[in-house]
């Protein structure tokens, strides 16, 4: 284990080796939290599918449905910056900065974009929040994975902001593989909820 | 106690330090050491348990007479609710994460936690929710009333009106609750992944690291459906939605699927740290290894699985389908295999032991008799027939308290008695301690045994006043919640007084084996002058094998021992 390597001589207390071995576990730790953090979503889906499956009444009065072709679109989009944000990672690797740089940024447009379309379909629905179960848990999942997304495209502007540090992603940055695993997570949270929301009509 | 060496580190920083005369400090700052950190957790939490316990002293007053007569009913209404929030979310789960964080990394041959701020940051979120819980007192309309359940509609009633209440209050405490469990359980999980010492593999683990893994888990797959379930209920009550008012079309039971999915296997949370102490504390005091040591703790694990597939046994008698109910009754009873495991094995390691009868083991001992009376009346409970016919009444209430109070409590004093000395550098008074004892488990006895023929005789919990016909057994039970309320007296004064006048305590005083007890009480802040490289099992009472290679407590120990 990690704490054998530490020279106990050189390791007097207060903020002493944690430090050290906070770097090493992190990603394991993030990863346990994600997928704790995977349940609520599984809470919420469950409870979507029993309220689908059992409700009589679904849809609010005068809601013929849900739009699909600009959600697809966002979709798209969404995913596709799952790809983007590899090849991201791939060039930190490659410690080819600027290459990081670019395709980060276009990560960070294209979650961008994702958060303006949801904006604008919110905007021009027919419903609200509280006009029955129906949408209820339409802006509860949406609005849940919205500030995923936002947190996501945060923690990107974060760690672009770093990479400007002198080096600071020498030797890898656990900043980088854990922001682009929760974006991974998003993505794929997204995926399922547009299957159960939009096309599971 | 050699302090040469600990003033050398002092000498290098002016933190203060074990046994330093600044001591005291560490407890009141954001310390990130994890052994400040536990015992910043049990003080916390058993401030609150007094607080808990007042309130049910209060209700045993009521219900000494029949009538109504000595709270308001709404008052009692908020009594039965606080008093359940604050012993499970204020009092067991920041004890037992105390005792965890004190003990984990010391058994398994760490420095600290895997992620010490993190493990501050948890700690401190207690004190901020249990004020927000409180503040709920002196709000209009009182604290939440509607049971540590908070089952709408019930809870979506809001007689005031107003957006901050006592309900809305009760749900942003459980949820910071929740957060605070969330960074605890990823923090312990790793811990015990990561960072154990060299040669300690996975059946080399002592068994409470193995039931503190277990219970962490659960909290990772258990409390998201209750953060979901809250979150959901917060937007019914303050944002207009309608998820499970059934007046607007919502599904009140869906609440109750999120809420058991998390709050039964919560119980197992309590429950599985105390069966790891138990493991931990039979052999010590029998002077033998455990028995079936890789049965017990992979029934922890066992058990941590079964915990997710049964939570509709609290729900037999809200419209399940008879389907659901066969299931449900099925896989209740199977989690009694595992558990009896347990049960079985420590039986056999006191069989024929030399049994030391200091206050830890009888504490352990009396815990034990205890969870098997309640995991008896448990079966009974998983059984669909019976539980329709006692659903709801004091016969579920007498069930949980055996649990929580006579097993989870009374193990919980167990362990205090045991890491004491390693905690503070103390002995106890092992004549208050058994006094101590004495009361706890005559008062258990007294306050909760009543309970159980008086909900076979129909008496619904949950009531400010009863029918004559149930004073008899109402009597004897308030009797004993007062006598538990004297028991904590004794523990307190023993506490307090040998923290600081008690005898002080050799490293290892009780003969144990494990690796917290080969450094010195209290440990140093570093724990381990040397990491230790571990070369046999946990339990090798009897034999004469070395549980390391090497000595962790470097020139701490070695020339005292």
């Amino acid at each position: 284990m990690s704490t054998a390597n530490l020279d106990p001589t050189l390791n007097t207390h207060s903020a002493h080796a944690a430090e050290h071995e906070e770097e090493d576990h992190r990603m394991f730790g993030f990863i346990i939290f994600l997928l704790s953090e995977s349940v609520i979503f599984l809470s919420f889906f469950v409870g979507y599918i029993v309220y689908k499956t059992n409700l009589t009444d679904w849809l609010p009065a005068g809601v013929e449905g849900l739009e699909v072709r600009e959600p697809l679109i966002n979709t798209i989009v969404l995913v596709s910056s799952s790809f983007v944000i590899y090849f991201a990672e791939r060039f930190l690797r490659k410690e080819n900065l600027w290459g990081f740089r670019a395709f980060w940024l276009l990560t960070i447009a294209m979650g961008s974009f994702f958060l303006y379309g949801q904006a604008v379909e919110w905007m021009g629905l027919p419903f609200g929040f509280t006009d029955g179960v129906f949408g209820g848990t339409f802006y509860l999942l949406t609005g849940f994975h919205g500030l995923h997304v936002m947190t996501g495209v945060l923690l990107q502007g974060i760690m672009l902001g770093r990479s400007f540090l002198p080096n600071n992603y020498a030797g890898g940055e656990f900043g980088v593989a854990a922001t682009s695993l929760f974006w991974h997570f998003v993505d794929v949270i997204w995926i399922i909820l547009f299957i159960l929301i939009y096309v599971w009509q | 106690m050699s302090n040469a060496s600990l003033d050398a580190i002092a000498a290098k920083s002016d933190q203060p330090f074990p046994g330093a005369p600044n001591n005291w400090r560490r407890f009141f700052s954001f310390s990130t050491d994890h052994k400040v950190i536990g015992i910043q957790y049990m003080v916390t939490a058993f401030v609150f348990f007094l607080i808990g316990g007042l309130l049910a002293m209060v209700m045993r007053g009521e219900l000494i007479t029949p009538e109504a007569d000595l709270v308001d009913r709404t008052v009692y209404n908020a009594l039965f609710t606080m008093h359940g929030t604050i012993m499970l979310f204020m009092w067991t789960f920041p004890m037992l994460n105390g005792l965890s964080n004190y003990l984990v990394p010391l058994m398994i041959g760490a420095r600290d936690m895997a992620f010490p701020r993190l493990n501050a940051a948890a700690f401190w979120l207690v004190p901020v929710f249990g004020t927000l819980l409180m503040v709920s007192f002196f709000v209009p309309g009182g604290p939440s009333q509607s049971g540590w359940w908070a089952y709408p509609p019930v809870s979506l009633q809001n007689p005031t009106g107003n957006l901050i209440n006592g309900q809305v209050l009760w749900l942003l405490a459980v949820a910071l609750s929740g957060v605070s469990s969330i960074m605890g359980a990823v923090n312990f999980v790793t811990t015990i992944f990561r960072m154990r010492a060299p040669g300690m593999g996975w059946f080399r683990m002592p068994a409470f690291c193995w039931t503190v893994l277990s219970a962490q888990m659960i909290q990772l797959f258990g409390l998201p459906s209750l953060t979901a379930g809250a979150v959901m209920l917060l937007l019914d009550l303050t944002a207009g939605t309608s998820f499970f008012d059934p007046a607007k079309g919502g599904d009140p039971v869906l609440y109750q699927h999120f809420f058991w999915f998390y709050s039964h296997p919560a119980v197992y949370v309590i429950i599985l740290p105390i069966f790891g102490t138990f493991s931990e504390i039979f052999p010590v005091y029998a002077r033998k290894p455990l028995f079936g040591y890789r049965f017990v703790v992979v029934s922890s694990v066992i058990i941590t699985v079964l915990s997710a597939m049964v939570w509709v046994h609290h729900m037999f008698a809200s419209g399940t389908p008879s389907w659901m109910r066969m299931l449900f009754m099925f896989s209740t009873m199977l989690i009694s295999v595992p558990t009896g495991v347990k049960v079985f094995a420590w039986v056999a390691t006191v069989w024929g032991g030399k049994l030391r009868l200091d206050t830890p083991m009888l504490f352990a001992l009396g815990g034990l008799v205890c969870f098997l009376f309640a995991g008896i009346t448990g079966v009974m409970l998983g059984a669909v027939p019976f539980d329709i016919h006692v659903n709801n009444t004091y016969f579920v209430v007498g069930h949980f308290h055996y649990v929580i109070y006579g097993a989870t409590v009374m193990g919980i004093y167990a362990a205090i008695y045991h890491w004491f000395p390693k905690m503070t550098g103390h002995m106890y008074y092992e004549g208050l301690g058994k006094l101590h004892f004495a009361l706890t488990f005559i008062g258990v006895n007294l306050n909760f045994f009543p309970m159980h023929p008086l909900g076979l005789m129909g008496m619904p919990r949950r009531v400010a006043s009863y029918d004559p016909e149930f004073a008899y057994w109402n009597v004897i039970a308030s009797l004993g919640g007062f006598l538990l309320g004297v028991s904590t007296l004794p523990f307190i004064l023993n506490i307090v007084s040998s923290w600081v006048l008690g005898k002080r305590a050799p490293a290892n005083p009780w003969n144990a084996i494990g690796l917290e007890w080969l450094i010195s009480s209290p440990p140093p802040v570093e724990n381990f002058e040397e990491i230790p490289i571990v070369v046999s099992g946990p339990y090798g009472y009897g034999s004469d094998e070395s549980l390391v290679a090497n000595n962790p407590a470097g020139e701490l120990i070695s020339e005292h021992s």
